[in-house]
């Protein structure tokens, strides 16, 4: 047993830190802020390239036959840098599609996970709101009993105004339709397991990255005579985040490693439980984050909204936490 | 990231969990949580059960006695004892995971062959003097003076929360060598035995009711300069060598217990009712979510110390995370029971369905209180997280 990063997983890591450091840094990203196409289909050819897509297609089909411990270190490093678009669902959809262009980035694939929260796809006062529709190529829904795939372009819905991950532009719809079934209840219950645990290390390195944010704001910022994170007040906030983070951490790699390894736990518990401390850890890491800058956390400028605004949406990727920490209930 | 275990430390496991299995049931009762010197009695027998067989001082290196285990086999070890619900460690807390640990780290050859034997074999309990009624988390303001005479130490002043004291046969004791305001420069680590004259022991009774700790009052307490471990004023450091194993693997029992008394309150609240509330079952799946969590953590912490050598500070993220947890999930036991909660003495269910076990409930709340205050209150590991992690100054 050797529950820290092997070597292989260190370099993927830095590599795809380098990789958005170097593509994706926040200035640049922020450039396309409040616009309707986001994702940026060079940037996304890129993130092809560098296998985020392909990591796990077996490599008999030209992927790069990676496991979802790889996976989850990789999907950490893009929500640091808050890269946008349906990272994940894309990722998914290149081992679930026979069809070209997805793991080489041609194709965006977004996704709604159990849209409906009376479990039977019908339609409740809440309407669907779907993330970057404009750049989606195929959107797929996935319930309890199938994966389905709509076309997006045939889908009658209207902008909103003003999202609030202003790096996000949202749709809503009334009613999803059918759509065309492509995978059973065993493909639409692997998917929501994989689901849940990348988009919690998406949410796992949102929450690593306003510790730094708000740490370093804590070093610089003097008051008093003293830096603000002398004074234990602001300390304790921020020991308190990266405790979140570190537990939501261990959380998230504890379950993809047992989607690679099921004998080693019960995978649906594990993904389910890591997904809702993930989210948890992020919402509250932005949070706090904002707390720690003061009056320059609520203004445009300061990052620290964009990290608590995307965890609002990665986080409702998921579905009502609540449903989530029942879910681990059942299976304890 | 790996998860597996190897054939090596599956067979270390089974061995283990046989041998549990073939001596536990021959344990005579437990004795009362009241009555000291029973509670030494069973815990040193346990202990010189664990040496005979081979397990005893498991992580402690083979050439003092231990078995040279490595951290996963440790992890292992702890995990398997909780599971099988063998004894605490009790009063052999101090000499195995603090003292113990910081002779064989810290002391002489002679020191090695003088203490450390006594503890694998049970024969030799340990408490601890360190805080003291004005140094409590600021530690490094402890005044028990001690002044050398030829080769003794004179040693006067007073310790406080010394656990066990009333039945140890040694105390590992941090006094002030160096100038009144030398801090962390003037303090030195000494193994006082108990029955030297001059010591005066006061019990504490705890909120629990029983006499967890003492008070130890020193009066020209006489203690061989040989029983010094580390030099004169280095103490601090050779304190901060016992604290990080503290807080390296010494409470992941906790973790598995803990994951048990889940389970039993899912039970209870199902054979209350209160199962059919949403919000017991979100209370419960959370506490189950941040439990498994933590039990990855433990297996993190414990692969990092396999690679370094040392336990690191991921020590101190999983106690204030554990230590709070445990408040929180023992709150809603007491919640589930309602006015039985009010009651040490085991209850009978109304419906006739046996014992309510209410006076487990109890017992994990109040204790509770004490998780995050021993060992570092959760506002000094909060500052050590701060400060030795993410760098953030010293106020």
């Amino acid at each position: 047993m050797d529950f820290e990063l092997s070597d292989d997983e260190v370099a993927l890591a830095e590599g795809m830190r380098r990789l958005c450091a170097g593509r994706f840094p926040l200035e640049r990203l922020r450039a396309s802020e409040g616009e309707r196409v986001v994702v940026d289909p060079a940037g996304w050819a890129e993130l092809a390239e560098a296998g985020v897509f392909a990591l796990r297609v077996p490599e008999a089909s030209g992927g790069l036959g990676l496991d979802m411990a790889a996976a989850s270190v990789v999907f950490e490093e893009l929500g640091r840098a808050l890269v946008p678009g349906p990272l994940v669902s894309s990722h998914l959809a290149a081992g679930l599609l026979d069809r070209a262009g997805v793991a080489e980035g041609k194709l965006v694939v977004g996704a709604i996970v159990r849209p409906h929260a009376d479990r039977d796809r019908t339609a409740s006062v809440v309407p669907v709101v779907i993330g970057h529709l404009e750049s989606l190529g195929l959107l797929l829904v996935v319930t309890d009993d199938g994966v389905y795939g709509i076309d997006p372009s045939a889908l009658d819905a209207v902008p909103v105004e003003r999202s609030l991950d202003p790096l996000t532009p949202l749709w809503h719809v009334q009613q999803l339709p059918e759509g065309e079934k492509i995978g059973g209840a065993d493909e639409a219950a692997r998917f929501t397991r994989e689901f849940r645990v990348l988009e919690g290390a998406l949410l796992v390195g949102m929450a690593a990255a306003t510790v730094d944010l708000a740490v370093d704001y804590a070093k610089h910022r003097e008051q008093f005579g003293h830096p603000i994170g002398s004074f234990q007040a602001v300390k304790h906030l921020c020991a308190d985040m990266l405790v979140r983070g570190e537990v939501a951490r261990a959380a998230v790699h504890a379950a993809a490693v047992t989607l690679d390894q099921p004998d080693m736990g019960d995978p649906e518990r594990a993904a389910s439980g890591a997904a809702l401390l993930a989210a948890e850890a992020a919402l509250a890491n932005g949070k706090t984050c904002i707390q720690v800058h003061g009056g320059m956390g609520f203004t445009w400028e300061v990052p620290a909204h964009l990290y608590v605004m995307r965890a609002r949406v990665v986080a409702a990727s998921l579905g009502h936490l609540g449903d989530l920490a029942e879910f681990v209930a059942e299976r304890y | 990231m790996d998860l597996r275990y190897s054939a090596a430390e599956q067979a270390f496991r089974a061995d283990l969990r046989e041998w549990l299995a073939t001596v536990l049931p021959t344990l005579p009762p437990q004795p009362s949580y009241f009555d000291w010197p029973a509670r030494r009695a069973y815990d040193t027998a346990w202990q010189k059960m664990l040496f005979d067989a081979g397990y005893a001082g498991l992580d402690w290196p083979i050439e003092v006695g231990g078995r040279g285990a490595s951290p996963v086999e440790q992890l292992i070890y702890l995990e398997e004892l909780e599971l099988a619900h063998a004894p605490y460690v009790g009063v052999n807390f101090v000499g195995l995971l603090h003292a113990g640990p910081t002779v064989v780290a810290e002391g002489t050859p002679e020191q090695r062959a003088r203490f450390l034997p006594p503890i694998l074999r049970g024969e030799e309990v340990w408490c601890q003097g360190f805080s003291e009624p004005g140094a409590g988390s600021d530690l490094a303001a402890l005044r028990t003076k001690a002044v050398r005479d030829g080769d003794e130490y004179v040693v006067t002043g007073s310790k406080i929360w010394t656990s066990h004291a009333e039945v140890a046969d040694l105390c590992e004791l941090l006094v002030r060598t160096g100038d009144e305001d030398s801090r962390h420069r003037g303090i030195t680590w000494l193994v006082m035995p108990m029955d030297a004259p001059g010591i005066e022991i006061r019990p504490l009774k705890t909120i629990v009711g029983t006499t967890e700790f003492a008070e130890l009052f020193l009066d020209g307490v006489r203690v061989p300069v040989a029983n010094r471990v580390g030099d004169e004023n280095d103490g601090w450091r050779v304190t901060m060598v016992t604290l990080s194993f503290e807080r390296g693997t010494a409470f992941v029992g906790e973790a598995v217990q803990s994951m048990e008394f889940l389970r039993d309150l899912r039970a209870l609240a199902q054979r209350t009712g209160a199962w059919d509330d949403v919000e017991v079952r979100r209370q419960v799946g959370h506490f189950g979510a941040e439990l498994d969590a933590l039990w990855a953590l433990a297996r993190r912490n414990v692969s990092q110390a396999a690679r370094t050598g040392v336990p690191g500070v991921g020590g101190s993220v999983f106690k204030l995370a554990l230590s709070e947890l445990r408040q929180r999930i023992a709150q809603l036991g007491v919640d589930l029971v309602g006015p039985a909660g009010l009651v040490w003495d085991p209850l009978p269910a109304a419906d006739g369905s046996g014992p309510l076990r209410n006076h487990r409930l109890v017992n994990t709340w109040v204790n509770g209180f004490s998780r995050t205050i021993a060992a570092g209150t959760s506002q000094i590991q909060r500052n050590i997280v701060a400060e030795r992690i993410l760098g953030l100054p010293k106020g």
